[in-house]
């Protein structure tokens, strides 16, 4: 048993449900109890979708359980062949329909019904909504893909996108940018799923000479069994920022037997050396999200923005060893967790300027008072904006420019309150001016840190001088001056902190 | 089925009327959600469902990141080892809750609420609320009740918890009458309710749920409940077994609404006519003068009225009455007839009663009927909007102040606005 308060992925059959949304000419039925009908306003509520996901739910009640319940699947198969008319119908059960295994698939096999019907077992006890979505687009282009068809072998290179799809977070922006950064490569496109793809669409997957994996969470999977099976290499590089867009297409074109072409350049590196950015140093910053997102907002913190990463995290433990091995590159504990109790607790613990994260922690943000954008799934209404606004290729990377630093403080206004802590406007909580005044209201006065972080010295310790100026510092960093300093002190057999001591540990310390 | 001839009946409105009942996929949420209400309305409760990753999402969802402050609910996720026996189910348990207590010593009641997976596995929450109930020490009540999608709908899960409340309640020493006003109200509304009570003389006044939950009223003999809310079949029972009389009216709902529902009150404590038209009348007049400018926009409009909350039969009958719209089909979860009796004989005689659902018939229905409203939950709202339908979501009928005298105009305005809205945009 797990304590959960809010958690960062659903079961897996909602997963399976993303699948099915992304793509056309499909239809889901889910044995489930009528309460799980919710899921469908992940999909027209969060992201406005127009018409309802393609998913009946049989709606079992406690009175059916027995016989009845095998009867009421059969009949909603058989209603939504009739009724929908796929070319395909993906069958399964949610949680409490695993309880009572009816079997679906071999139900919905039984019926004979004249289209496919690809049964998806997602262990709902186990796993969750990524691995769903993966293991479901996995056992599609299993059942759809054919042998038969011939790959290309002349003319302009040919390659599939996959892994976009329904409430990734700006997967239908990012497949624009990637298009286009491919058209200007050269490659063609044979296939993008599962977002906007048919059964008959992932038929013909074969015909490409490799694969594009824009999203490994939904799209690992399939994409190693297409290597095994159709020879189909696929790329590692996921092309957010800069420097990762340009491996990307050092990559692609490897692969595609191409010259690295000379590419539009993105305004993102000169943006950053402009000398208004100079501010940006160091800034610290937490990272936590799915592992892609996460691994590639470290990269582009550290190296496009010139931050200093001070935590790295991700809830994907499918993933867990690659964000240990980039938080090793920044010299950071990784953070693998999907409880966001623990977080927040790693949160108000690092002191971060800025929070990359996910809706969350952008809610955790808010309560520390600490600027935050969001840059990962679980997505909300919010992450949907109505503008185009992809993370990937080179405009993803203005993007990332723009809604990484816009939180922040602009540089000589930072100045400014360093220089007048004690102006009344200036209060811990101060929003950069050009958030208005509502941010200003919402901002909290002080960092909440755990208690074992904080452990509050003696108050007799330091004296009422020092402990005034130890308020000139900004909030952010002033817990680290405070222990720092008591670190000092105590190494050096202080009995109190004055003013003095305050300046020599913080001399010490910044040699 | 639906063209069932009309029925020679003198009985008014729709009480005799013929139910529709279909049987296909209902959209619907499962009693866990009334969680997300509750939990704001008893201040020291805490609700713990022992359930799935889904019902945690579920919460999550229904109750959106929004409110993130810090909730007093949680989920207890069974995983494979607690369904293997591997890990003993109350030995978890009470690891967790320990961990929760310790996080939330503010936390005076914990409710165990039950889920589809504990009840499919008969994990026996009943039996582990009492056992930490008494291993609390009287510092903590631990209660039990299910919300689970194959047992309750969505409202029905307030019903469950208020009837885990009951046997809790003290029992009144006399046999003095005393009113007790039961179902969720917003506390603007309970305190609307209060002043025109004690303006009738009614004085012993009590709430279920109450806002704290060590403040449960007594109940017996001379308890007089009267329902603010259609769902509590249970609760009303639970009740009646303790003593407790029913005073059937409708729901207070709308000007007239509010007054048949004050009346039911009035009449049971022997209030003269001319004292509860003293106290009501100036506040009656008011919420009619409020409902005149949307009757404007409301009055000659259909309505279609998609199974949800369980209000849906008060709402037309509001509706229809009060602002002159026109109910084409009311459809809801489940009729409970005696407590729905009153609003029944209200509704007008053409509309079509539905209980239960197939929600794809239900919506050719709907496509075919051409309504100019439709109130429909958070699956549907915005695929009937792309197909042209203009629509309201049921949800915020539960998430508003909507009773009351000074919330009739309120309620009305839902409805308005999004016919409003249709009629501005231009784009
Ligand atoms: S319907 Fe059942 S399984 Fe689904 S969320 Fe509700 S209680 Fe949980």
């Amino acid at each position: 048993m797990q304590l959960a308060v809010w958690t960062y992925e659903g079961p897996p059959h909602v997963g399976a449900m993303r699948i099915a949304d992304a793509m056309r000419g499909l239809h889901y039925v889910l044995h489930a109890p009528q309460g799980d009908t919710y899921a469908d306003l992940l999909f027209t509520m969060i992201q406005r979708n127009e018409r309802r996901p393609p998913v009946t739910y049989t709606t079992f009640q406690a009175r059916d359980l027995g016989s009845d319940t095998a009867d009421l699947f059969r009949r909603a198969v058989l209603d939504s062949h009739a009724r929908f008319k796929p070319e395909a119908m993906l069958v399964g059960a949610s949680c409490t329909a695993e309880l009572i295994q009816d079997d679906p698939g071999g139900l919905a096999k039984s019926l004979g019904l004249p289209i496919p019907v690809v049964a998806v077992e997602l262990p709902a006890y186990q796993k969750k909504e990524n691995w769903g979505a993966a293991e479901t687009f996995y056992q599609l282009v299993r059942a759809f893909a054919r042998r038969d068809v011939a790959k290309r072998t002349e003319g302009r290179p040919l390659c599939n996108i996959l892994g976009p799809c329904s409430l990734g977070f700006r997967h239908r922006d990012d497949i624009i940018e990637v298009q286009n950064l491919l058209a200007s490569i050269g490659v063609d496109v044979n296939v993008v799923a599962p977002l906007g793809a048919s059964p008959t669409d992932l038929s013909r997957l074969g015909a490409a000479q490799f694969n594009v994996v824009l999203y490994p969470e939904i799209a690992g999977t399939a994409a190693a069994w297409l290597q095994r099976n159709f020879a189909q290499p696929a790329t590692r590089v996921v092309p957010i920022g800069v420097g990762a867009t340009r491996d990307f297409i050092a990559e692609v074109a490897q692969l595609a037997g191409l010259p690295v072409p000379h590419t539009t350049e993105s305004r993102l590196p000169w943006y950053s050396r402009s000398v208004d950015s100079t501010y940006l140093t160091g800034k610290r910053v937490f990272i936590f999200g799915d592992a892609t997102h996460a691994i590639a907002a470290a990269r582009v913190a550290s190296e496009e923005l010139g931050f200093q990463v001070v935590g790295l995290g991700t809830y994907s433990r499918e993933f867990a060893r690659d964000v240990r091995e980039a938080a090793a590159k920044y010299g950071v504990e990784p953070l693998i967790t999907d409880d966001y109790l623990d977080v927040e607790a790693a949160i108000a613990a690092a002191q971060p300027e800025l929070v990359l994260g996910t809706q969350m922690e952008r809610h955790v943000a808010k309560r520390l008072g600490v600027p935050c954008a969001v840059i990962s799934a679980p997505v909300h209404v919010q992450d949907f904006p109505a503008r185009r606004s992809p993370q990937m290729g080179m405009e993803g990377a203005n993007v990332l420019f723009d809604t990484w630093v816009h939180p922040l403080m602009m540089g000589l206004e930072e100045h400014l309150i360093g220089m007048f802590r004690e102006d009344f406007e200036f209060h811990d909580g101060a929003a950069p001016s050009h958030l208005g005044h509502a941010a200003t209201a919402a901002a909290r006065p002080e960092v909440v840190v755990p208690l074992s972080v904080a452990e509050e010295a003696p108050a007799e310790l330091w004296t009422a001088e020092a402990e005034r100026e130890l308020k000139k510092i900004p909030f952010f960093v002033r817990g680290k001056a405070r222990r720092n300093t008591e670190r000092f002190a105590q190494e050096r057999g202080l009995r109190s902190i004055n003013v003095e001591a305050l300046y020599d540990a913080k001399a010490h310390y910044s040699r | 089925m639906s063209a069932a001839s009309p029925i020679l009946s003198s009985a008014p409105g729709c009480t005799d009327a013929p139910v529709l009942r279909q049987r296909g996929q209902r959209e619907v949420f499962c009693g866990l959600t009334g969680i997300v209400w509750l939990h704001r309305k008893i201040q020291d409760a805490f609700f713990l469902v022992v359930g799935s990753r889904t019902c945690a999402h579920l919460l999550q969802s229904a109750a959106g990141v929004m409110i993130f402050a810090e909730p007093r609910f949680a989920t207890a996720i069974l995983d494979e080892r607690d369904l293997a026996g591997l890990a003993d189910a109350n030995d978890e348990l009470d690891r967790v809750v320990a961990r929760l207590l310790e996080r939330r010593p503010d936390i005076r009641m914990l409710f165990l609420v039950g889920s589809c997976p504990s009840e499919v596995i008969k994990l026996d929450l009943s039996r582990a609320a009492q056992r930490l109930d008494r291993a609390g020490n009287g510092d903590v009540r631990v209660l039990y009740y299910s919300g689970s999608g194959i047992e309750t709908t969505f409202t029905e899960g307030e019903d469950a918890c208020l009837a885990a409340l009951v046997p809790e309640m003290p029992a009144a020493t006399d046999s003095k009458p005393s009113l007790l006003i039961v179902g969720s109200l917003a506390e603007v509304v309970e305190d609307q309710m209060l002043r025109l009570f004690s303006a009738m003389g009614i004085d012993d006044v009590r709430f279920l749920p109450p806002r704290r939950a060590r403040d449960l009223p007594p109940v017996g003999r001379g308890t007089r409940m009267l329902l603010a809310q259609p769902f509590l079949a249970n609760t009303a029972r639970a009740l009646e077994a303790r003593g407790a009389t029913h005073l059937p009216a409708v729901f207070p709902l709308g000007a007239e609404g509010t007054t048949l529902w004050l009346r039911a009150a009035a009449d049971a404590f022997g209030v003269s006519p001319a004292r509860f038209h003293d106290a009501t009348s100036a506040a009656e007049d008011r919420a009619r003068r409020s409902l005149a400018p949307l009757r404007e926009t409301l009055a000659g409009k259909t309505l279609f009225l998609f199974p949800d909350s369980q209000m849906e039969i008060s709402l037309a009958r509001f509706l229809a009455r009060e602002v002159g719209m026109i109910p084409i089909e009311v459809g809801t979860p489940y009729l409970h007839r005696s407590h729905l009796g009153p609003e029944l004989a209200l509704l007008p005689r053409d509309s079509r009663l539905s209980e239960g659902q197939d929600v794809e018939l239900q919506l050719d229905r709907c496509r075919d009927a051409q309504p100019d409203l439709v109130l429909c939950g958070l699956g549907l709202a915005n695929p009937l909007e792309a197909e042209g339908f203009t629509t309201k979501w049921s949800i915020e009928t539960v998430f508003t102040p909507i009773q009351g005298y000074n919330q009739a105009a309120d309620l009305a305005e839902l409805f308005a606005r999004p016919l409003r809205r249709r009629a501005r945009l231009m784009v």
